[in-house]
């Protein structure tokens, strides 16, 4: 009997086996390997690679200690403001007559390839007024127009026009205009996911809190969000993730530069660009790593939804 | 504890009249069963009373006060929904607490509310659950519990019986009872059941496409239906109807339904002098034919020939699908009965419960001072 032998199961996932191993597998192991090599990938130099993003030796050529912080910036504000939007627009949204329509164009960004997306937000931003939508409006309004893709000032900096600089790092003007970009393009799909949520609530529910003496602001707090939580826990973890490997935006709008950099834009620069395998090779283990904890708290969620079904 | 007062009340949603000039005063600690078929307004007033939606037109009183335009937070009214509407990630005490938090009563305040509410269902021990770990008839009591501890003016429950399984609903149906004489509060009861509605009630407001078709008491609504409508609603099976002319004179009235002839009581003919050569419909109730061979007749027994279509054993009685002349009737008769299907038998007509009603305007035909002997008095 074949099914009784005990290598048929193995026979059937020899294929998947083959594909997770030559493009999955074989490149981590790879990339774990050259992380220990020097530059050309000839020697063994230990823990080198890794020293040099954590010392931060070349601020000029690649700033390490700028990207990793930029990740941060993207993974906590990036997700926090297209959650929070996307929950403010699918609550609102639901309760218009145009609801389809309000969505819709909400949702198109989405439908846009990001690298198109980055050179449309890229005329957008451009100083020109006459050509950046974002200078126009500025100075229609009386406001001074800035280089928001070069401008590594603190936000306050600008509105006040000359203020002290005492805001952290990465929070700076430009990249908060990439940022803004990111959350244009995911909002969409945070609504989307969060709206189908909010109509699985059961409208008693919420007519019971009213009658109970809730008021709108209430049964918000104390009976949309909690009962949405699992859900928005689904869209906050899939924007995290989008947060850590956020490249294509960066790469195409400003190319790393003017303290932009991410950890995926850096690694790239410096195995491709810089020619240094080694510490492009670290910095993609260190994303991995900071990946992979997120990566399993969503699996286990998963699984526990699958039990609890 | 209050008195609600529904005033001229309409409810249009665009071009559907769903409530039509809806008047109805329900007394303070009164049982109040609004019943009526899918679709007829009811429960539709109950939202508008729990202000859940809003008034087309007429006024809402909840004891004195106009509130027409309170917000349903602030009417000081508890609601059970017929899907129960726990509150899913709350624990069943947090569910029966989260009123009582909102209006920020001390906590301990709230544990012994909650305890006490608890203590009167029988939920104690279930108080750490989350409501998905309950089952259907548990978690109706949590939303009665929910309303209980609120202490209201007024409960509204909206079929709160229709997803338990038969048996459950019975016995819950005896302990709702129980607990409305318990917290002696006004109760507001939209069912689509009438026997429901004539179990628990005090009284029974009957409604049919968005109008009130009769107010009273359980016996008086099914003595006394006000019109046809009511007359088929009330009662299980429901009532027969023929239509007939009235025929003979005053000492000798009868009915003649073309398919049989039935003589009217001494009683009811001063009722029918005036259609004396006219149509009305005639109706009877399923109980009020009978087997004269296991029951004796009464006073005023009319013999009717018909077939037997079909037999239901009910076990204390059997349910009779008669047919004569074309014309499908039930009867409810003892379940000794010798009746088999396609025999034909004779039943009787007990006329002394003959209801007659206006074919125009469906109303019942009857005097003033409703001269009808009750059920008691027969039979």
């Amino acid at each position: 009997m074949l099914g009784r032998r005990w290598w048929t199961p193995w026979l059937w996932l020899a294929p998947a086996l083959a594909l997770l191993g030559v493009f999955l597998v074989y490149p981590v192991v790879d990339t774990l390997r050259r992380s220990f090599l020097d530059e050309r990938s000839k020697n063994f130099v230990g823990l080198d690679n890794y020293r040099f993003i954590i010392d931060n030796p070349q601020p000029l050529v690649s700033d390490t200690h700028s990207a990793l912080l930029n990740n941060v910036m993207w993974l906590t504000l990036f997700t926090a403001i297209t959650v929070s939007l996307g929950l403010i627009i699918a609550v609102l949204a639901g309760r218009v007559r145009y609801e389809a329509v309000a969505k819709s164009a909400i949702f198109i960004p989405m439908a846009i390839s990001f690298v198109a997306a980055s050179v449309i937000w890229r005329f957008m931003y451009e100083f020109n007024s006459d050509i950046g939508t974002a200078n126009a409006a500025v100075t229609s309004l009386g406001g001074d127009a800035t280089a928001w893709l070069q401008n590594t000032n603190a936000p306050q900096t600008w509105l006040t026009d000359a203020g002290p600089d005492t805001l952290p790092r990465p929070i700076q003007i430009n990249n908060l205009a990439l940022v803004m970009v990111g959350v244009w393009m995911w909002t969409g799909f945070a609504m989307i996911v969060l709206s189908a949520g909010l109509k699985g609530i059961s409208t008693e529910v919420l007519e019971a809190a009213r009658v109970d003496g809730a008021n709108e602001w209430q049964i918000f707090w104390r009976v949309i969000i909690p009962i949405m939580s699992p859900t928005i826990v689904v869209v906050a973890t899939t924007l995290v993730i989008q947060g850590l490997k956020k490249f294509d935006l960066v790469w195409v709008m400003t190319g790393g530069r003017f303290k932009t950099d991410v950890v995926a834009t850096l690694f790239y620069k410096e195995a491709f660009r810089i020619g240094d395998f080694g510490v492009g090779a670290a910095l993609a283990v260190v994303l991995l790593l900071w990946v992979l904890p997120i990566m399993v708290i969503s699996i286990r969620r998963f699984q526990f939804q699958e039990e609890t079904r | 504890m209050a008195r609600v007062n529904f005033d001229h009340v309409t409810k249009r949603f665009d071009n559907v009249v769903a409530v039509n000039d809806f008047s109805l005063e329900i007394p303070d600690r009164e049982f109040l069963a609004l019943v009526g078929p899918s679709g007829c307004g009811k429960s539709t007033t109950l939202r508008l009373l729990a202000g859940l939606e809003e008034i087309s037109e007429g006024d809402i009183y909840i004891g004195d006060r106009l509130v027409n335009n309170v917000a349903a937070k602030d009417r000081d009214i508890a609601m059970v929904f017929q899907s129960y509407a726990l509150y899913p990630h709350m624990s069943v005490y947090d569910n029966m607490a989260f009123g009582l938090s909102l209006r920020k009563l001390p906590k301990e305040d709230i544990g012994h509310r909650v305890h006490e509410a608890a203590q009167i269902l029988g939920i104690e021990d279930l108080l750490k659950r989350k409501p998905r770990q309950l089952s259907g008839g548990q978690r109706q009591r949590v939303a009665l519990g929910r309303a209980i501890v609120r202490d209201p003016a007024a409960f509204l429950l909206d079929e709160p019986l229709s997803n338990l399984d038969a048996k459950l609903r019975v016995q819950t149906r005896a302990e709702l009872s129980k607990l409305h004489q318990r917290l002696g509060a006004t109760f507001i009861y939209v069912t689509h059941d009438q026997v429901e509605a004539m179990t628990m009630a005090t009284r029974i407001a009957v409604m049919n496409e968005g109008l009130l078709q009769q107010v009273g008491a359980p016996q008086e609504l099914y003595d006394w239906p006000d019109n046809v409508f009511v007359a088929g609603f009330i009662g299980s099976p429901s009532m027969n109807f023929f239509e007939a002319k009235v025929a003979g004179s005053q000492e000798g009235m009868h009915l003649d339904t073309g398919i049989f002839r039935v003589p009217v009581p001494a009683s009811r003919v001063n009722d029918l002098l005036s259609y004396l050569g006219k149509e009305i419909i005639f109706g009877i109730r399923p109980e009020n034919i009978c087997d004269p061979e296991c029951q004796p007749a009464s006073a005023d027994a009319a013999p009717v020939t018909a077939q037997v279509d079909v037999t239901e054993l009910m076990g204390s009685e059997v349910f009779l699908h008669l047919v004569a002349g074309g014309k499908l009737f039930m009867a409810r008769v003892d379940p000794r009965t010798r009746a088999r299907p396609g025999q034909e038998i004779r039943v009787e007509f007990d006329m002394g419960h003959m209801h007659a009603f206006d074919p125009q305007t469906e109303e019942a035909i009857r005097s003033k001072e409703k001269g009808q002997p009750s059920r008691g008095q027969a039979g």
